[in-house]
């Protein structure tokens, strides 16, 4: 009983120390995305409208540079056809040192740095933040929920209140979301702003929603496969557990004197 | 091998005479797997086995990544980037390197925890206990250092605070932190040495293992009792013990593979939960973030550094929370010697047990303490959390030894073994 209390705390102390909050969190509501959980997976369909969000609006300031053309093809991401990719990437031009010069963008680039107005690249920008906090500082909520990186981008996406503020020359924002409740950015988006190529519903919630869930993918381009490697593992090492504990039984019980007398 | 007697490896074919006459490695093999080994240990007696395993992992999947990380400022995010999108299975090299990480001081932890409630430091198994502390240090120089390499911005405000604390000595304090850095300030220097050691002390944590190996199967393993194995005659020996293989390799290896199945969960599932979000956030000397916080493995003696919030006499704060919290490993390095009870396992010391827990519960609280805002009620906590931390090992061990009226302790392993497992005549006659 001891050892497992020591287990027990041990564990305890595992969560305790886990999920730091960044201070002065906003308010940020859990949103059921399809990638959530160990069964999870992304929606094909969503990360392509994403996509078309990220394209139509937030890459007029923000850069994805971590990220290659060429993964915009992957089976479990946004899954477009080579030719799509071919086309996509040729919308932007990207530095060639061996040029000298710009030139459009192959498959094998990546999305180009955008520097131009100081914002944040996004590349990692879903497990760059974190949604949950606490309780008190425990990792419960993380536990519970995940780390929240997509539900803090719609949160801020669609935590605007319409005030604003200038301060030092700088217009900010009143955000719910934002640590300390104004941010920079402008409300990016407004309802009906694009069409969805599949006439999916385009308010600024689902259109919050979907860019979010491209910009998990585009941080964690190789969850599906991860996901699978937890399965794999567990079900292996599982096997293995079940057998190795048949043979320590067998093998402890005449030492234990637990052998079967017929 | 001194020790408990026990049968030792005879060479029998011609080949392994002439072998074994020229370098007697086979015999230390044999003799290594063979110990006797106390039959009564417990499910807390893994832990080392999982120790090893994950030394074993780290160096491993370290080395892999190294082939694909580049050390320098400006590349050392993107290359990270790069393992984690471009290399096949690089992901995963990552993902299981940094858990990995953590199980090791999980394990660690529940090892050092182990071996303090079943008296497992006291005589004879000092020097055992003394390299196991320098393991541990060793282990978390080596986490702090490749927690550096990653480039996010946890990276390098870590680096700035941790290597401060070297600053925090007076008079030679900001020399050292200089040398220490390679410069001013942390930069591509600080990153090519801290990534240079990473990838020593691995190695010379595995020779410490080895002689934390020897030394224990010099004195024989501890055991839930804490009464030592007889000596006294070979079937005496016999009686209290069982080879370790295969009866503990099969054992052990069943508990790693548990713990390895929970192991691949977190990287399968939530690999990020152990983490921090801004060290995916690459590092910026202008952007302190907004609390700089440890992993989570060292986040009771960071609370205990920064309990420390007045100065004493010539002494300022921050100095007094450096030694405060290298005197916090250097004090659990003394058990051995403050510790006066005769009783070695903590089952048979009925006062001890309480403050034993006691002591596991502080190391919790203070863990929580360290991952909190240094505001409000945190410093108190934290400062009565490290009084109860040295006062365990400096005023309660010592007294309890005195104080404390022991239970009686079985006359042998054998005899609690059969306690647990009784004999089969013993057996049928309690059935009738």
């Amino acid at each position: 009983m001891k050892k497992i209390l020591l287990s027990i705390a041990v564990a305890f102390g595992l969560s305790s120390g886990a999920a730091i909050a960044a201070g002065g969190a906003g308010h940020v509501e859990n949103i059921p995305f399809s990638f959530d959980g160990p069964f999870g997976k992304f929606d094909q369909n969503q990360l392509q409208r994403g996509l078309q969000v990220y394209t139509e609006v937030c890459a007029a300031c923000h850069g994805l540079r971590q990220v290659a053309f060429r993964t915009l093809a992957d089976e479990g991401g946004p899954h477009y056809s080579e030719d799509q990719v071919k086309a996509y990437a040729a919308n932007y031009d990207v530095y060639d040192p061996e040029l000298d010069d710009t030139r459009p963008a192959k498959p094998s680039d990546k999305f180009p740095a955008n520097t131009a107005v100081g914002a944040p690249d996004l590349s990692l920008m879903a497990k760059a933040r974190a949604g949950f906090h606490g309780p008190s500082g425990l990792g419960i909520n993380q536990l519970l929920y995940g780390i929240g990186g997509p539900e803090y981008i719609v949160a801020i996406l669609t935590g605007y209140t319409g005030e604003e503020k200038t301060q030092a020359g700088v217009t900010l924002y009143e955000n719910t979301a934002f640590p300390g409740g104004w941010i920079s950015m402008g409300p990016p988006l407004e309802d009906e702003q694009l069409e969805y190529a599949d006439g999916h519903q385009n308010d600024v919630q689902h259109m919050s929603e979907d860019v979010a869930a491209f910009l998990m993918w585009a941080a964690e381009p190789k969850m599906m496969a991860r996901k699978w490697l937890g399965f794999v593992s567990l079900f292996f090492l599982g096997l293995l557990a079940v057998l190795l504990y048949l043979t320590n039984k067998k093998l402890w019980a005449p030492i234990k004197r637990k052998e079967k007398t017929v | 091998m001194a020790g408990i007697p026990h049968d030792h490896y005879e060479p029998k074919t011609g080949i392994e005479k002439w072998v074994h006459k020229r370098l007697p490695v086979v015999g230390l093999l044999y003799d290594t797997l063979m110990i006797p080994t106390p039959k009564n240990l417990n499910w807390m007696w893994i832990w080392g086995i999982i120790l090893t395993f994950c030394l074993g992992l780290q160096i491993v999947t370290g080395i892999v990544l190294v082939m694909h990380y580049t050390p320098h400022v400006d590349l050392a995010f993107d290359s990270v980037e790069h393992i984690m999108r471009d290399v096949n299975g690089g992901w995963a090299l990552r993902y299981m390197h940094s858990n990995g990480a953590s199980l090791f001081f999980i394990a660690v932890y529940a090892h050092i925890f182990r071996g303090l409630y079943y008296g497992s430091y006291k005589a004879p198994r000092e020097i055992t206990w003394i390299i196991g502390m320098l393991i541990y240090l060793l282990m978390m120089a080596t986490g702090f250092l490749g927690y550096v390499l990653p480039w996010g911005q946890m990276s390098f405000w870590g680096a700035t605070v941790i290597t401060g604390l070297f600053g925090a000595i007076p008079g030679i304090g900001e020399i050292l932190q200089t040398w220490l850095l390679g410069g001013p300030s942390v930069d591509n220097a600080t990153l090519n040495r801290f990534f240079s050691l990473h990838y020593l002390l691995p190695f010379v944590i595995a020779g410490l293992v080895i002689v934390h190996i020897w030394a224990f199967h010099t004195t024989g393993n501890n055991n839930p009792t804490g009464v030592e194995v007889r000596r006294t005659s070979k079937a005496d020996a016999q009686k209290d013990t069982v080879p370790f293989w295969p009866y503990f390799v099969i054992k052990d290896l069943f508990a790693l593979v548990v713990i390895l199945a929970i192991f691949m969960a977190v990287v399968g599932f939530m690999p990020n939960y152990l983490g921090h979000p801004d060290n995916y956030i690459e590092a910026n000397p202008l952007v302190t973030p907004a609390h700089i916080v440890p992993e989570w493995y060292y986040l009771p003696f960071y609370a205990i550094l920064r309990a420390i919030t007045f100065d004493v006499l010539f002494l300022d704060a921050k100095f007094l929370g450096v030694l405060a919290m290298f005197g916090s490993i250097a004090v659990m390095a003394l058990a051995p010697w403050t510790d006066t009870s005769s009783v070695r396992s903590g089952r048979y010391r009925p006062s001890f047990k309480w403050w034993f827990w006691v002591l596991a519960l502080d190391f919790m609280v203070l863990m929580w303490c360290g991952s909190q805002p240094a505001e409000g009620l945190i410093p108190t906590i934290s400062l009565i959390g490290a009084i109860y931390w040295f006062a365990y090992f400096l005023v309660i061990l010592p007294l309890l030894g005195v104080l404390e009226k022991p239970l009686p302790q079985p006359e042998t392993i054998e005899a609690d073994f059969d306690a647990h497992y009784p004999p089969k005549d013993a057996k049928a006659s309690a059935a009738e």
